[in-house]
């Protein structure tokens, strides 16, 4: 008995070790966020709580905690409270098997990318529930184009995830990285890189695919009728999933922890380094193209998702295929 | 579609082209202050917050005249007047309900000695409705406060009057 409480112990301390700098990097990100789009604005952004403004999201999420947490009297209220706990314990929970470096993850099972495409397709569910429980019209036409949205960005997204596996051989994120010791897969896979990015936008519902809350249209989508901390939730998990987007790119692509170049004084710098760096531009790509792009209309971006990206990505599948194929470079597993 | 549209949409011309710009914008200096720390400059003509002023010798320049109480559109002011002992005529009572006040300026205009103006100040938010009814006390207190900007103010803005 001892003996389990002292494992669950050790457990806890190691989840909490992986939580809590997530949780503080979720609220650093929001605030890079609103700085950058303040600063390609011309604006200054958030810069008065703490050094640079760095604490507004600190106080932003107190203010939260001391609202009131209204639940609108004709909702389901059961619903209505699970729904932004799940979104966010769903971004959090995919975060165990995210690589930092060789030896610093949660859990290492073999197969991470599947895991990890599960999990944020689960994602959709806190969303829907919010919207259908909320027993308003907004919320849920927002919560209605937000699970078409992610479902057709999805499946993109896994087919230029086999993509990827077709150049590894495994499922397993850590040798996903390790394949790319030679060569990151953003250079033989550029334009799949592409596409995983903006269906990336897609599926965390940013500008110019965030048509779920289009303010225009639809008030606030589904988070319209949260309040105090259920709100928060919401806006953690989102900020969660897009930081989860970041590094599932820079792990599938950009070669996780691996250093730009394996020489001299690239190489010394800590690997979890180069993953947070390599996580921070690629949320630095998201905050910028917040700022210059305008919103899509709802055909368009269905036709974007259906009519282009799918097919595109399944011919690049099928040339990938065959290259490998063709000059005999086929991942050798134990398959 | 012709081939140069297909090629822009194919490479994402326009997006790299709209990147290049954020980034570009992002190294340049803002165009907002930081305001509470820096301000914005104010021209002369600012009618921002009242003050009743007084002439060198500490004397109240308002005569009781009740032009401002007559043209003031909103009738925010209120102003009762008595005898002196040495025969001039003066207000007992001047009180402006700021927000009934629309801010035209037409009291300051209307004042033929200058007494009531409207200054540079803009930051008088109160916490509660009644620091908002003015009364001669606070005026004049505004007056004094604000005496030397108000005095350049004016001798600024006359050739335009």
């Amino acid at each position: 008995m001892l003996e389990y409480i002292q494992i669950l112990g050790q457990e806890i301390y190691r989840i909490l070790f992986l939580l809590v700098p997530i949780l503080v990097s979720v609220a650093m990100i929001v605030w890079l966020d609103r700085r950058v789009w303040g600063l390609v604005q011309k604006r200054r952004g958030p810069n008065v709580v703490g050094p640079f403004g760095l604490f507004q999201t600190l106080a932003d999420a107190l203010k939260y905690i001391f609202k009131e947490i209204i639940i609108p009297a004709s909702a389901n209220k059961v619903v209505f409270i699970l729904a932004p706990i799940i979104t966010m314990t769903l971004a959090l929970v995919a975060w165990a098997v995210i690589p930092m470096s060789e030896e610093l993850v949660l859990s290492d099972i073999n197969v991470g990318i599947l895991y990890l495409f599960a999990v944020s397709s689960l994602g959709v569910y806190g969303i829907i529930m919010g919207g259908w429980a909320s027993n308003s019209k907004y919320p849920f036409l927002g919560a209605i184009r937000s699970a078409a949205q992610m479902v057709s960005y999805e499946v993109s997204i896994g087919i230029i995830i086999i993509n990827v596996l077709l150049c590894v051989g495994s499922l397993n994120l850590k040798d996903i990285v390790i394949a790319q010791n030679d060569l990151w897969f953003v250079i033989p896979l550029f334009p799949m890189f592409v596409v995983f990015f903006i269906s990336a936008l897609a599926e965390t519902n940013r500008p110019p695919f965030d048509l779920p809350e289009a303010e225009a249209e639809l008030v606030a989508g589904y988070q319209t009728e949260y309040s105090g901390m259920m709100y928060a939730m919401f806006w953690l998990g989102e900020y969660a999933n897009i930081l989860l987007m970041c590094a599932m790119g820079s792990i599938l692509f950009l070669g996780g922890w691996l250093p730009i170049i394996d020489i001299y004084p690239l190489n010394l710098v800590p690997s979890p380094i180069w993953m947070i760096l390599k996580i921070l531009f690629l949320f630095f790509l998201f905050a910028l193209i917040k700022a210059i792009v305008p919103r899509y209309r709802y055909d368009q971006l269905m036709k974007l998702g259906w009519k282009i990206f799918l097919p595109f990505s399944l011919i690049y599948l099928v040339l990938t295929a065959s290259f490998l194929f063709y000059f005999d470079k086929l991942p050798k597993g134990n398959f | 579609m012709n081939f140069n549209r297909i090629f822009k949409t194919i490479f994402l011309v326009e997006f790299i082209l709209g990147l290049y710009l954020a980034i570009r914008e992002l190294f340049r200096k803002s165009k907002t202050i930081n305001y509470p720390f820096e301000k914005g400059s104010i021209s002369p003509r600012m009618r921002g917050e009242h003050a009743l002023r007084r002439y060198p010798n500490g004397e109240e320049r308002c005569i009781a005249c009740k032009l401002c109480e007559a043209v003031c559109p909103a009738q925010a002011i209120t102003i009762e007047s008595t005898e002196r002992a040495d025969g001039s005529r003066k207000t007992t009572k001047y009180d402006i309900d700021m927000l009934k006040c629309i801010y035209c300026g037409l009291c300051q205009e209307s004042c033929p000695v200058d007494a009531i103006v409207q200054g540079p100040n803009f930051e008088f938010a109160t916490e509660t409705r009644e620091e908002l009814y003015y009364n001669k006390e606070k005026l004049l207190a505004n007056g004094d406060r604000w005496e030397s900007v108000l005095a350049k103010n004016i001798k600024l803005d006359k050739p335009y009057r």
